[in-house]
């Protein structure tokens, strides 16, 4: 630990990245530019969320660091295990206990507290980006709030596909003002962007840095006649049963069989834990997790 | 209703050690509703050239060109513009259009420009168009394609399409046979039976005979010429 | 009658170098103006620096508006003058490519003036892309097809479509016809013949090319490094060119 300064980043380095949190979080939705730092990872692993909860870390906080849900895959695992190193605060897997939680492409199925912070890892905070790649030019529509071209990209999703088919990283507008990437969560997650909680965006290699405060108001982008909708897999898990939270779908065999199961690890066990079963699950043993 | 006095036109030509080359001095004529007036002289004596002054399409450098109540030598081009869609008609020796354009929209557009409907303005088109022998199967047809008699023939069909109380006709009998020649010198006569005040060149001496009530020999007007 | 747009002495420089000087002139509802000149006459200097893409070193650009008339677009804020560029305004580039998202369909190309002042209804963004499809002459079924698919005439057609779209009052053209096949610009041509009358539109048309400017524009404008050297109405300008220089661009043009 002494090796380090706390959680890695310099004092003078995290007081940047402060001011730069709290500017967005004057200005919700606003992409606020930051002196983005070298990190121990490659960029595209988190490098912009890992440097937003070094700045926000108290040396008493709990973390819990997940993606795609999940506590357990690599880029949580390594990323948990930075912060045990650097920080030396204590870990959790349980959404619940955590202080501050970094996630990559997911929000927890159990809502947060005001108590709480959510980091986003971004990967490209720039909505427009794929309609506009100037960025001299986008930076003057969000300025001038000429966000017609954003609705180009859903126009274009239905008559494609007969539906708006962007199913992540689904453009909200924020306050009624700046039009937002949430990031790659799912669209399912959209409506959980109203939270008690404050949420921060990191984006590492792009520089930037954005916020909602609790409670912003979080719209997503429609059409009058084709209206958004958080759409999830027609499916319970199929360990625990849940009929509301997000599932990935798993291949299990060379056979072609498949099943379904909660997104977040979490929540999932905490629901077997309470003695909930899915179709294919098992009762919970406390050695088996 | 076409009153021209004190007119002259020279030619600079720029390009070519800005020769000065006068071509109309102190040119003056009236022509009032319901006649016809001829424009007589050698080639080359300014016929044409004092037509297009009175059209607009060439610059008078003195004098006063008044049709209607716009004086042409001194009008804003918007002036020149609304005073051709309404008051001033010409029926040129050629024909200048969009390439692509049917022959019975050609004759009908300048019904459109003063409002007309556009089934009205068809029907006049296809009335004039069978009066002057166009077959009916090249109506839909561009007239670029057409043979010299024909797209003559389509330029007079547009000239007198609308009612212009002024009409300027620059050979309106050329290249025509005698069938169509004697549909375009009736509907001079009609136009002039309505009011028109018409100005032609003719070099087709019966015709003008027959339409025209005075001949203007521009000669008077030529510098160097004038005897 | 008002004019609908009014230059005044606009100066535009490129360090020493004059761009365009002292270009005075009025536009009134309904006319056509073209602007011709070679290469390097300071037509498109002027063009865009009335457009509003460049910003001129002296001068006013008036433009009627419709809520509080005659305003000067040079000293309007940045949002209001491109408020007018999606509204009132239309800028037609010499390069489909330039004026189309390539990479959108068809519809969206059209459509996305109609999203920016705040169409929000698939279906009526749809049917109203359709239509002006129709107007410009593409068929129905290309509506989701992308432009890089479409043939340079085609292209240059949507181009006019997406700008039309929003029923502008002015419409800027910067060599509409330019790099086109012969047949194709004629096809052109009276496509926009026909919008000009049917919109009532007031255009302005830089071009080097003097049978566009015969077949199009009321009134003509003959630049000469960067001063306008002569103006008045197209054919009287073609048919008996006053300026030495006009005379020397009439008589340089091939007959065929």
């Amino acid at each position: 630990m002494s090796d380090y300064n706390f959680a890695y980043l310099d004092e003078q380095t995290k007081r940047m990245i402060r001011r730069a949190i709290l500017k967005g979080l004057a200005v919700p939705g606003y992409q606020v530019p930051f002196a983005s730092r070298e990190m121990p990872m490659p960029y595209g692993w988190g490098t912009g969320g890992v440097q937003v909860s070094a700045s926000v870390l108290t040396p008493e906080d709990t973390m819990k660091v997940i993606d795609q849900g999940a506590d357990d895959t690599t880029n949580a695992v390594s990323i948990r295990k930075f912060f045990e190193k650097t920080a030396g605060v204590a870990t959790s897997e349980e959404t619940s206990k955590a202080d501050v939680i970094q996630t990559r492409h997911r929000i927890p199925e159990e809502d947060l507290r005001e108590d709480q912070i959510l980091v986003y890892q971004v990967p490209i905070p720039e909505p427009l980006r794929f309609l506009e790649p100037r960025e001299t030019e986008t930076r003057k529509m969000h300025a001038l709030e000429e966000y017609g071209l954003m609705h180009v990209k859903l126009y274009e999703d239905i008559s494609k596909n007969g539906a708006i088919s962007t199913s992540y990283a689904y453009p909200v507008k924020v306050e009624g003002r700046y039009v937002m990437d949430p990031s790659p969560i799912p669209k399912f997650d959209n409506p959980k962007l109203e939270m008690a909680a404050v949420q921060l965006f990191g984006a590492g290699r792009e520089q930037r840095i954005y916020a909602l405060p609790p409670y912003t108001k979080v719209v997503s982008l429609d059409f009058e006649d084709y209206p958004f909708e958080a759409s999830k897999a027609d499916h319970a898990c199929d360990l625990c049963g849940s009929e509301t939270s997000y599932l990935d779908e798993v291949i299990v065999d060379d056979a072609g069989g498949r099943m379904f199961v909660c997104s977040d690890t979490d929540f999932c066990r905490s629901r077997r834990a309470a003695g909930h079963v899915g179709a294919q699950g098992v009762p919970y043993e406390e050695d088996v997790a | 209703m076409i009153e021209i006095s004190g007119v002259s036109k020279s030619f600079v030509l720029h390009n070519q050690g800005s020769a000065v080359i006068p071509v109309m001095q102190d040119a003056a004529m009236t022509v009032a509703p319901g006649e016809c007036v001829a424009l007589v002289g050698a080639s080359g004596a300014g016929k044409s050239t004092l037509m297009r002054m009175i059209y607009g399409n060439y610059l008078a450098n003195a004098g006063q060109i008044v049709v209607g109540d716009v004086d042409v030598a001194q009008a804003e081009p918007r002036e020149i513009l609304a005073l051709r869609r309404e008051v001033l008609g010409y029926v040129s020796q050629f024909l200048r259009v969009v390439p692509r354009v049917a022959t019975i929209d050609v004759v009908a557009e300048p019904l459109l420009q003063v409002g007309v409907d556009g089934a009205a303005a068809r029907a006049r088109a296809e009335e004039l168009l069978r009066r002057l022998n166009i077959p009916e199967r090249l109506w839909s047809l561009s007239p670029t394609t057409f043979s010299g008699g024909e797209q003559q023939r389509v330029n007079i069909a547009r000239g007198f399409a609308h009612s212009f109380p002024a009409l300027l006709l620059d050979e309106p009998t050329a290249s025509l046979d005698a069938t169509n020649r004697e549909v375009v010198l009736s509907l001079i006569e009609d136009a002039k039976a309505r009011g028109a005040a018409i100005v032609g060149i003719f070099h087709d001496e019966a015709a003008r005979e027959r339409v025209c009530d005075r001949e203007i020999d521009v000669t008077g007007f030529t510098p160097g010429m004038a005897a | 009658m008002t004019p609908l747009f009014q230059v005044k002495e606009l100066t535009k420089f490129y360090g020493n170098r004059i761009g365009c000087k002292d270009v005075s002139f009025d536009l009134y509802p309904g006319e056509v103006m073209g602007i011709v000149g070679e290469s390097g006459s300071g037509k498109s200097t002027l063009l865009n620096c009335m457009a509003g893409h460049l910003t001129p070193d002296a001068g006013e650009v008036l433009f009627d508006t419709r809520a509080d008339g005659m305003r000067d677009t040079v000293s309007m804020s940045e949002p209001e003058r491109r408020m007018l560029g999606r509204t009132d305004w239309a800028f037609v580039h010499q390069h489909a490519r330039d004026g189309l998202r390539m990479g959108v369909s068809a519809g969206g190309n059209v459509g996305e003036r109609l999203m920016a002042v705040g169409a929000r209804h698939y279906g009526d963004i749809r049917e109203q892309a359709i239509d002006w499809l129709g107007r410009v002459e593409i068929n129905a079924e290309r509506v989701d097809d992308r432009p890089s698919a479409f043939s340079g005439g085609m292209q240059q057609r949507l181009q006019i479509a997406r700008n039309l779209v929003t029923g502008p009052r002015l419409v800027f053209m910067d060599e509409p016809t330019g790099g086109l096949d012969v047949s194709v610009q004629a096809r052109l041509l009276d496509l926009l013949r026909g919008l000009v009358r049917e919109m009532g539109l007031s255009a302005i048309i830089v071009t080097h090319d003097l049978a566009v400017v015969r077949l199009l524009a009321d009134r003509l404008m003959v630049m000469k490094d960067g001063h306008v050297v002569e103006t008045g109405l197209t054919d009287q300008v073609l048919d008996d060119p006053q300026h030495g220089y006009t005379q020397l661009l009439v008589s340089s043009v091939l007959q065929v």
